[in-house]
């Protein structure tokens, strides 16, 4: 035994006892939430949960396949479907402990992305993509003509109190659904992360990358995009379930392209090239549809703009930022971004307030009543209809902005000086477990 | 996933926790309204929102309640006209303490609000939530799928129908008729009504086509046009809203039928303006209401009052201000605003309205009694018109109060 | 019978011309740049919204020269400060740019001209019918449609068959690598696809605002119809693309008028449906409440047998 593989081994050894500690945490916090929130909070804390599993089960297309999907929303409704029939039976006597629905649901999302999947893998790139958004119309239409099992536009809805009690567990109260969601979050996400480590998880990304030289070491692409295909149709079935305890319905919006569209925007924003990304994502996105709507109408636009702007400035998402500073921790530099962040934050948070409040005011302007002309802008009583807000916030803004021109070098200068690599750091292993 | 995946994790969770506004304290009431804010059919949704909100600070703001002026915590959500987004925010909205639920658009969303709140509130005895639904009239809200939580301030499709088949039985000219509608529920209980009661009223007339349509994904109503103008109808009953009514009513103007149109949602949102002249002399609209002329000065002032403060927009729906008014009474006859209390105090009550009608909620099943008015889409001759376009209705004739009491099968299952 | 299917031909006629006039852009952007611009349908309603706002001071005829020349404009800038940037890290994220950029108009039309339909009217010249046939009236506006529809057709057709830009575009659709080895500047030509190619999509929406409505909706539920256009025509081929919009113009008019369902069918062979067979609502659906999905299936089926699309020389 050499030298270099005894360090490896020694290496991977430490790293799995660091996995072992990082999974406790997760399910230290899943545990530990709820205590420090209210009831909306637990509501919510529910539906992130739900958004992501289905994430990441998104991302394992792809973040992991490279299979960009416009209808991946179907395997989560069909499982949702699938799961509330599955209630209706144990309402009507059927012995089936209803903590188990998310299995049936992925099962029956399993089946379905098998069937699609066998002839949607074929081709990756934009002919699958094409594929999964006719597919997804031609779903999400059924749903609305096939009304003995869709339900058409009402779904089809269920009670999850109706059957047995599991160990004196009955689902009632929302603490108790989210401690029920929470468990399937924590298995589920502890399944996809070791298949995205098992050599099928492996191969995707091989043939992600390159399909060809995948092909010519023996393994045929086509049946190895199925195999995370149904995998991936599998978890979000989960994820469905889980959906249809929560919300005791399922209907077509549950499958329709826009559900589609909106797993997609969860899973980018979040980063898809890391394994928590798309968790980051619907952490976001869930708080923005529930905290952030209960705040201002405005707010899709707000996540249209947060799209555009992270797939034109950090494609990497939002995790991708927060990974950037991996170097940075390992060459014990961290310390030496504070000040220059400290520095970027002064105009980012300028131009942001200037920004919205703009944005804001405009939409005051037009929706508002008459006369009603003062509104509350970041803690700040504003009276829209004289001109030393408009002129302020524009100042502002543009004071934000030019003070962002002149940071950026200074900061971007910072953290090239943080991140000089030495050569053969820690880095590299790690950064590579995480693609 | 290595450390600084789960820095960011719990960072994420304590930004969750400290991110959550607390629930509202006791003494006041929390109003929420669940309808579509954003998307395609943004446009009611916010009327609503805006006329509810101005009804809520003239009948509830400061009213007294049991010896305390009432303060009213309002919500605005955005259930987008689907049953999934729609409980999704109901739950946020329980779940911030919200105790009244006030909904318009939408039956498949309303079924599955009655649906959840049953549940929610057989297993959370103290903290019940009830639904004051004025704009979802599938007939079987208040019929076979009643519910104890759910009250209807609107008539029902059964009655809109009824009322409209009135002012078509007196036009013995009408020989054939076309019924059309887009294809959910709401639109399928249209159909249901409308030939039933013209089988019942008037057996001579013939019905020529009987059309579903998928609901707002018809960009060109042309061929369904050219097939009611083959099928000679003379009168077209539908009950499309939105752009679907819009585009309908166009089409129909443009391939140049003699037909006539009975529907019930024809007026304010952009459509008043938009179908402009191809509806004059042709577009009948049955519904609630005294939109021209208005009927009592109060009804009026308030009228002008609402126009001063939203200029630019309209006042479309009267019964958001019917609901409000009675709900107002209610919490005065229950003494509080406890739900079950509230929804006791409900049931029965009878009211005079800001324009003077009789209204009254029925215990029987909770679906409102009113009486109707069937209107004229014109230009001229009118005080309120709409989208600021010249156009408006007025009124033609109005079905009493009496003679559009229609009988209802519902069982009721009461939480006593 | 007869004055069915005449109808039905004219309105799938001119629909399918509108669809063409929409996908003709898609197709140009497509092939050239490998794009498939899901924001397309986005730039139409964009326009229609602009002809209006146009239109209400200057008149009609400018909203309709004005809108898709500033629609051109911004998506030659989308293309500049967007697309570009996202380009070098390949088709997935060009993808999800223009789904984020679709997204995004959608919200700035609202936030911009509020939510309701909008009054955009068709000019006095074209209010009227052209001829009555069987009772029924064709409108002059609808004529119009058809005839700015097939001149920018011929148009397009010319400018790349007859001219120097047009060969340029060819080549670069066939083999995109080997035109930038020649010497053309293929970022400006490819911001210049992408500009001409929304404003034909702005073309559409100046036209299409009056009698389709002006409204936030309009865009969503005719993007999809597009892309199977571009797909089921095949890239890169403009004949293609117009072959596809008459087919799904004229199938979707047709079915609308055809009340048949499977039962009918059944009846025939003397087999009678009631609500208690199996599947029961599948076989009562009538062929005109289908009539939206058909486009789509016909898309999946093509895909799978023939990625190249009907008329297409290559597959991405």
């Amino acid at each position: 035994m050499s030298h270099l593989t005894r360090i490896c081994r020694a290496e991977s050894v430490v790293r799995k006892k660091r996995l072992r500690i990082l999974w406790l945490c997760f399910a230290v916090i899943l545990l530990a939430l709820p205590l420090v929130t209210s009831n909306f909070g637990i509501t919510i804390l529910t539906q992130i949960c739900v958004a992501s599993v289905f994430a990441l089960a998104y991302n394992m297309l792809l973040g992991q396949g490279g299979m960009l999907s416009f209808g991946h929303a179907v395997y989560f409704g069909l499982g949702g479907y699938a799961s509330i029939h599955l209630m209706e039976l144990v309402g009507n006597g059927v012995p089936v402990p209803l903590v188990l629905t998310p299995l049936f649901g992925g099962l029956f999302g399993l089946i379905a992305a098998f069937l699609i999947g066998s002839f949607s893998t074929r081709r990756a790139g934009t002919v699958f993509a094409m594929i999964s958004f006719g597919i997804a119309e031609l779903v999400a239409a059924s749903a609305i003509i096939l009304v003995s099992f869709f339900g058409g536009e009402e779904g089809v809805s269920s009670d999850r109190t109706m059957g047995p009690a599991f160990f004196g567990y009955e689902m009632i109260p929302q603490i108790e659904v989210y401690y029920f969601a929470a468990v399937w979050f924590f298995l589920a996400t502890y399944a996809m992360y070791h298949f995205s480590r098992s050599p099928a998880g492996r191969l995707a990304n091989a043939v992600r990358d390159n399909a060809e030289r995948t092909q010519f070491i023996g393994y045929n692409p086509q049946k190895i995009r199925l195999v995370s295909f149904v995998a991936s149709g599998f978890f979000a079935g989960v994820a469905g379930g889980i959906f249809a305890i929560q919300y005791e319905i399922v209907t077509d919006s549950n499958l329709n392209t826009a559900a589609s569209g909106l797993v997609m925007l969860q899973a980018y924003i979040g980063g898809i090239g890391y394994f928590v990304g798309p968790v980051i994502g619907a952490i976001v996105m869930t708080l923005l549809n529930t905290v952030v709507s209960g705040v201002t109408d405005l707010w899709l636009l707000y996540t249209g703009l947060l799209f555009i702007g992270t797939v034109l400035l950090a494609p990497n998402g939002l995790t991708g930022l927060i990974m950037m500073h991996t170097d940075a921790y390992h060459n014990r530099k961290l310390a030496t971004l504070i000040k220059p962040y400290l520095l970027g934050m002064l105009p980012l948070t300028a131009a942001f307030i200037g920004v919205v409040s703009l944005l804001e005011m405009f939409s005051h302007r037009n929706e508002a009543a008459v006369g009603d002309d003062s509104m509350l802008l970041f803690y700040i009583d504003v009276d829209i209809s004289t001109w030393f807000p408009w002129v302020g916030f524009t100042l502002l803004s543009l004071l934000g902005l030019a003070g962002l021109r002149v940071v950026i070098p200074v900061v971007r200068a910072s953290w090239d000086a943080a991140n000089e690599m030495q050569i053969l750091s820690n880095s590299t292993i790690n950064n590579e477990s995480d693609s | 996933m290595n450390k600084l995946n789960v820095m960011l994790l719990g960072a994420g969770s304590l930004v969750l926790a400290a991110g959550f506004p607390v629930v509202a304290q006791a003494g006041t009431v929390k109003i929420a309204y669940i309808d579509a804010l954003s998307g395609p059919f943004a446009a009611t949704g916010q009327a609503g929102a805006r006329e509810l909100r101005h009804a809520i600070s003239k009948f509830l703001e400061g009213k007294e309640v049991a010896g305390e002026k009432l303060e009213v915590e309002f919500l605005a959500l955005d259930g987008k006209i689907n049953p999934k987004e729609s409980l999704v925010q109901l739950q946020n909205a329980i779940s911030q303490g919200a105790e009244y639920i006030f909904h318009n658009s939408g039956s498949s969303v309303a079924h599955a609000i009655v649906g959840a709140l049953e549940k929610h509130n057989k297993r959370n005895p103290d903290n019940r939530a009830l639904y004051l639904n004025y704009g979802a009239i599938d007939p079987s809200l208040t019929g076979s799928k009643c519910s104890f939580w759910h009250f209807m301030i609107d008539a029902n499709v059964d009655m809109k129908v009824n009322a409209m088949v009135d002012a078509i039985a007196a036009k013995p000219e009408i020989k054939k008729a076309y019924i059309i509608g887009q294809d959910y529920s709401f639109g399928k209980a249209f159909s249901a009504a409308a030939k039933r009661y013209l089988a019942q009223r008037r057996p001579d007339i013939e019905i020529v086509g009987d059309q579903l349509h998928p609901i707002g994904k018809v960009k060109d109503f042309a061929p369904y046009a050219q097939k009611i103008l083959r099928s000679q109808a003379d009168v077209v009953l539908t009950g499309n809203w939105g752009a679907d009514m819009i585009n309908l009513a166009k089409s129909i103007k443009d391939i140049g039928t003699q037909a006539s149109i009975y529907t019930i949602y024809a007026y304010g949102a952009g459509i008043s303006g938009v179908v402009g002249e191809s509806g004059l002399g042709k577009l009948s609209v049955v519904a609630q209401g005294h939109i021209n002329p208005a009927n009592t000065p109060e009804w009026a002032l308030y009228k002008d009052e609402f126009l001063a403060k939203h200029p630019g927009n309209d006042l479309i729906n009267e019964r958001t201000v019917y609901g409000v008014q009675m709900l107002g009474e209610a919490f005065v006859k229950a003494g509080g605003t406890d739900p079950l209390k509230v929804a006791l105090a409900l049931e029965g009550l009878e009211i005079t309205t800001v324009s003077g009608d009789k209204v009254m909620m029925r215990a029987k099943d909770h679906q409102m009694q009113m009486p109707l008015q069937v209107m004229a889409h014109v230009k001229d001759g009118i005080k309120y018109d709409f989208d600021q376009s010249g156009y408006g209705v007025r009124t033609t004739s109005t079905v009493a109060f009496e003679s559009n009491q229609l009988d209802s099968v519902c069982e009721m299952q009461r939480p006593l | 019978m007869f004055e069915t299917i005449i109808f039905s031909l004219l309105n799938g006629l001119v629909y399918g011309l509108l669809l063409f006039l929409l996908s003709s852009g898609l197709t140009l952007i497509f092939s050239m740049m490998g794009v498939l611009n899901l924001a397309h349908a986005g730039f139409y309603m964009l326009s229609a919204y602009f002809a209006y706002s146009i239109s209400i001071h200057l008149g009609f005829w400018y909203g309709l020269l004005f809108a898709p020349l500033i629609v051109g404009f911004i998506g030659a800038m989308v293309e500049r400060y967007g697309l570009r940037k996202v380009h070098k890290f390949g088709h997935v994220p060009e993808l999800i740019f223009t789904f984020g950029v679709a997204f995004l108009l959608e919200e700035l039309v609202q936030f911009v001209w509020g939510r309701n339909q909008l009054a955009y009217n068709k000019p006095e010249i074209l209010e009227g019918s052209l001829f009555t046939l069987f009772g029924a009236d064709f409108p002059i506006y609808k004529m119009f449609m058809l005839i700015v529809s097939v001149v920018i057709f011929i148009i397009l057709l010319s400018v790349l068959k007859y001219t120097r830009t047009g060969l340029i575009i060819r080549a670069a659709v066939g083999h995109p690598n080997v035109v930038g080895m020649l010497g053309h500047n293929v970022p400006l030509i490819f911001m210049v696809t992408f500009g001409v190619g929304t404003a034909l999509a702005g073309i559409a929406g100046a036209i299409a605002g009056p009698v389709l409505g002006t409204y936030p909706g309009m865009a969503s539920g005719l993007g999809g119809i597009m892309f199977v256009v571009v797909i089921f025509g095949g890239l890169g081929s403009l004949g293609g693309a117009f072959i596809a919009s008459l087919m799904i113009g004229l199938i979707q008019t047709f079915a609308i008028a055809i009340d048949a369902s499977l039962s009918d069918v059944f009846l025939l062979m003397d087999i009678v449906i009631t609500e208690q067979t199996f599947m029961y609502d599948i076989w009562v659906t009538s062929l005109s409440q289908v009539a939206p999905l058909i486009p789509y299936l016909m898309m999946v089926v093509m895909l799978i047998f023939r990625p190249a699309g009907l008329m297409g020389a290559r597959e991405s």
